[in-house]
């Protein structure tokens, strides 16, 4: 047994990341580890490595504990790790930043050496990256970059390789790629552990999976049959499954409130949205699902304007290109965003007013009204500072305060995230109240299915940046359902 | 490598035009300003390197520059030994000094080790003038020695010094050990997993900072014949030795040479205009961090760049 964990926990604050983990990984073995954001799975890398701290629990190492030790003497033993995202040497050759980690923990250690320099190269071979070792980190792309780190890793000759999210940002092909890439990494002596949100980009890589929630390990076994696991299912999937009854299609006859057409939305190197259409009915709730990291908030960061965008959205037949987040959300199209940005210092009532400030007086007391009789636990906490919310009436407020502009199509950005089932009743009451109230359409978007099913009339399953599924909500479980695992 | 030999020759002919410098008629005054501003090249460049390559903030310069110069100044004020030892004296107790500082310091996180750096310099000056019998407090002490009279060998003793720090430190940033120091200082946690400790490089880096530092600030002692805490001690004096490695070009160690003397340089011949210099001075500052984030030397390599 190369790696034996015994009981690991782990705690930040009041939230319990890991909670009495075990967990083996042979000599040879590829690992998977799995489960949906939040789950823990990267804390127990960070836990390995030796970046964070165990609470309690033992983490062996060919038998030696390591748990409490240094990265730098985790890193000695022969543990190695690539980050998602790490700050290469800018000035230095791609050569450069591997024959640094080539080098001994040694300070007197002050000239070049050639069979340094030969072993860097040997090691950029073997990643692919001989072609470009004199070029500058800059100058690569983003999977070249996923592949530099994975050098630096490599040429610490590390017994047990751990892979944070290693595919996050890559295209289709480039995870392709990747994966053979690090297929051909196995041997009998390295074991390698690697972080993705689900079984199947994984499944044809891996020999076992370990999957999270909420900090616990709930399934560990062959990928098939972590697939067919009904907690796994559970926690992806939401729920049973066939217990909900999808809302029907919102009539064909509906006109389109907003309509997309190939947007794409890029940081730096790494695409985040590519080439997504997509358009919302009027008077329907229309969802956006996928994984963390799928492109669900910059999709709706670039309907709103609030990050840069190509290709073209139309709100109610006009096109927003080159209007201000300010000008789009005060022409009806308001978002609430995943962070919910509310104004903590303040109470709720002047949050509420904040979002009705352009209204006459008597417009807006209506629109209090409105909000307040769609949450009344709002109007029982008028006065109250809006940091000492819990966590589900910050929620309430936050979507409160986007109703208050009035909105004709409201954006909710991961409306559950965090929340407790009894606070998702209130926010699904008050989505089925809007909706019958016919004067606003809405567009969710969510990682949790069950939630999703159970309002939108018509689901996006948006993948990688891209839309793999559409189509309306029923006939989603049946088609698309398994993707998500 | 064409490069760094190119770079090399240039570095060499520069040395050789500044040693002759003296000779081509240039004038007492403007010899005296030259020979400041190489003293404060080497902090500069002392600062250079825990900033640019292990990315930590020192602001307090003038505690390790402080603790060379005061005892050095003590040592020859009280007939304890000759110039030359009290010089070594002073670099030996900057070290140990920053060793004491740094060892805590640099296990803190975040910006804590700049404001236990500016903490260091406040507390070196309090003790100055709380120990006044023994270091004359805000008047300073004057030493009895000299290490020459003329002001062409003082201009030398400086430019020996500058070069031989900008050598060492030179070949230290590009030695394997400067690549680690740069890796630590990009990405500390990244340096960490390849199995580096990070404080011991970081150590080694206070302790080179600190031993050039500490050799000027001694060396600077006996130039101007007295030791003094508004020049040696002050947490002003360290702000400005940041000004000039930023606006010579971080990450370069030459450039904080050409960022301290132009600063030493425009701060004198400014003076005639009083109050308004400083702020001369400043707004050059702010100008060439606007525009040449770089430094100037950075503005030099993007014109070669562009030929």
């Amino acid at each position: 047994m190369l790696l034996q964990i015994r009981g690991l926990n782990k705690r930040f604050g009041g939230l319990k990341a890991v909670d009495n983990v075990d967990l083996n990984v042979e000599r040879g073995e590829i690992l998977g580890l799995i489960g949906p954001n939040g789950s823990g799975k990267s804390t127990v890398m960070n836990l390995i490595m030796g970046v964070h701290r165990a609470d309690s629990g033992s983490i062996l190492l060919d038998g030696v504990e390591i748990a409490g030790r240094s990265p730098s003497h985790i890193a000695e033993r022969g543990v190695s790790m690539v980050f998602q995202h790490s700050r290469p040497l800018q000035q230095q050759t791609v050569l450069q930043n591997v024959y640094l980690a080539l080098l001994p923990n040694r300070l007197l250690n002050l000239r070049m050496s050639a069979d340094v320099e030969r072993s860097a190269r040997e090691i950029l071979d073997m990643v692919g990256l001989s072609a470009v070792a004199e070029r500058f980190p800059s100058e690569l792309p983003f999977a070249g970059l996923r592949r530099m780190e994975l050098a630096k890793s490599l040429a610490r000759k590390p017994s047990l390789l751990l892979l944070d999210e290693p595919f996050a940002g890559l295209s289709s092909s480039e995870v392709r790629e990747f994966s053979d890439l690090i297929r051909g990494l196995r041997s009998d002596g390295r074991a390698i552990i690697l972080v993705d949100h689900n079984v199947k980009g994984v499944r044809a890589l891996v020999d076992r999976v370990a999957a999270m929630s909420a900090g616990q390990k709930i399934a560990d076994d062959l990928p098939d049959a972590v697939l067919s696991n009904a907690r796994v299912r559970e926690v992806y999937l939401g729920g049973g499954d066939g217990t909900i009854k999808p809302v029907d299609a919102v009539p064909a006859t509906a006109p389109t409130v907003l309509d997309i057409s190939e947007v794409s939305v890029s940081y730096g190197k790494g695409r985040a949205l590519d080439g997504v259409s997509l358009s919302v009915p009027a008077g329907g709730v229309t969802a956006v699902v996928g994984l963390n990291g799928a492109g669900k908030s910059s999709l709706f960061n670039a309907i709103c304007g609030i990050v840069p965008s190509r290709g073209e959205i139309r709100f109610r037949g006009e096109s927003l290109a080159g209007k201000r987040a300010d000008e789009i959300a005060r022409a009806g199209l308001v978002l609430c965003p995943e962070t919910r940005e509310l104004f903590g210092d303040m109470t709720v009532l002047e949050n509420l007013k904040l979002g009705g400030r352009n209204m006459p007086v008597a417009e807006m007391r209506d629109r209090l009204a409105y909000v307040e009789n769609l949450f009344p636990r709002l109007a029982e906490r008028r006065r109250q500072y809006a940091r000492t919310l819990s966590g589900g009436e910050q929620q309430q407020l936050a979507i409160s305060r986007a109703l208050m502009m009035k909105p004709a199509l409201l954006l909710i950005d991961e409306p559950t995230l965090g929340l407790a089932p009894i606070i998702l009743d209130v926010i699904s009451e008050a989505i089925e109240a809007m909706r019958a109230a016919g004067d606003i359409s809405l567009l969710l978007a969510e990682q949790n299915m069950t939630f999703a099913l159970r309002h939108a009339n018509q689901m996006y399953l948006l993948e990688h940046g891209a839309i793999s599924w559409s189509g309306p909500s029923k006939d989603f479980m049946q088609q698309a359902g398994d993707r998500l695992l | 490598m064409l490069k760094s030999r190119t770079a090399g020759l240039v570095l060499a002919l520069a040395l050789v035009a500044l040693a002759i410098l003296p000779y081509l008629g240039i004038g007492e005054y403007a010899l005296s300003i030259l020979t400041l501003g190489l003293f404060f090249a080497v902090f500069a460049m002392c600062w250079d390197l825990l900033f640019g390559y292990a990315g930590e903030a020192n602001f307090g310069a003038t505690f390790l520059i402080g603790t060379g110069a005061y005892t050095a100044a003590l040592m020859s004020s009280n007939g304890v030994a000759p110039p030359l030892v009290c010089v070594a004296a002073g670099a030996v107790a900057a070290v140990a000094a920053g060793v004491l500082l740094a060892f805590p310091a640099l296990r803190l996180r975040g910006p804590y080790f700049g404001l236990v750096t500016l903490v260091a310099v406040l507390i070196l000056r309090q003790l100055i003038i709380l120990f006044s019998e023994y270091t004359g407090g805000e008047i300073g002490i004057a030493v009895p020695d000299i290490i020459a009279l003329d002001s062409i060998t003082n201009y030398h003793i400086a430019l020996g010094t500058a070069a031989v720090t900008a050598a060492v430190l030179l070949f230290v940033v590009r030695s394997p050990f400067g690549l680690v120091l740069e890796a630590i200082g990009q990405d500390s946690l990244n340096a960490q997993v390849l199995g580096f400790s990070v404080v011991k490089y970081k150590l080694a880096a206070f302790c080179i900072s600190a031993f050039f530092s500490g050799l000027a600030g001694a060396l600077m002692v006996f130039y101007l014949g007295t030791a003094s805490a508004n020049v040696f001690v002050d947490a002003a004096v360290g702000v400005q030795i940041i000004i000039a490695a930023i606006v010579g070009g971080r990450r370069t160690i030459i450039g904080p040479i050409l960022g301290a003397v132009f600063l030493i340089a425009a701060s004198e011949y400014l003076r005639p205009i009083g109050s308004l210099s400083e702020m001369g001075v400043a707004v050059v500052a702010l100008l060439v961090l606007f525009f040449l984030p770089g430094g100037l030397l950075g503005a030099v390599r993007l014109l070669r760049g562009a030929r």
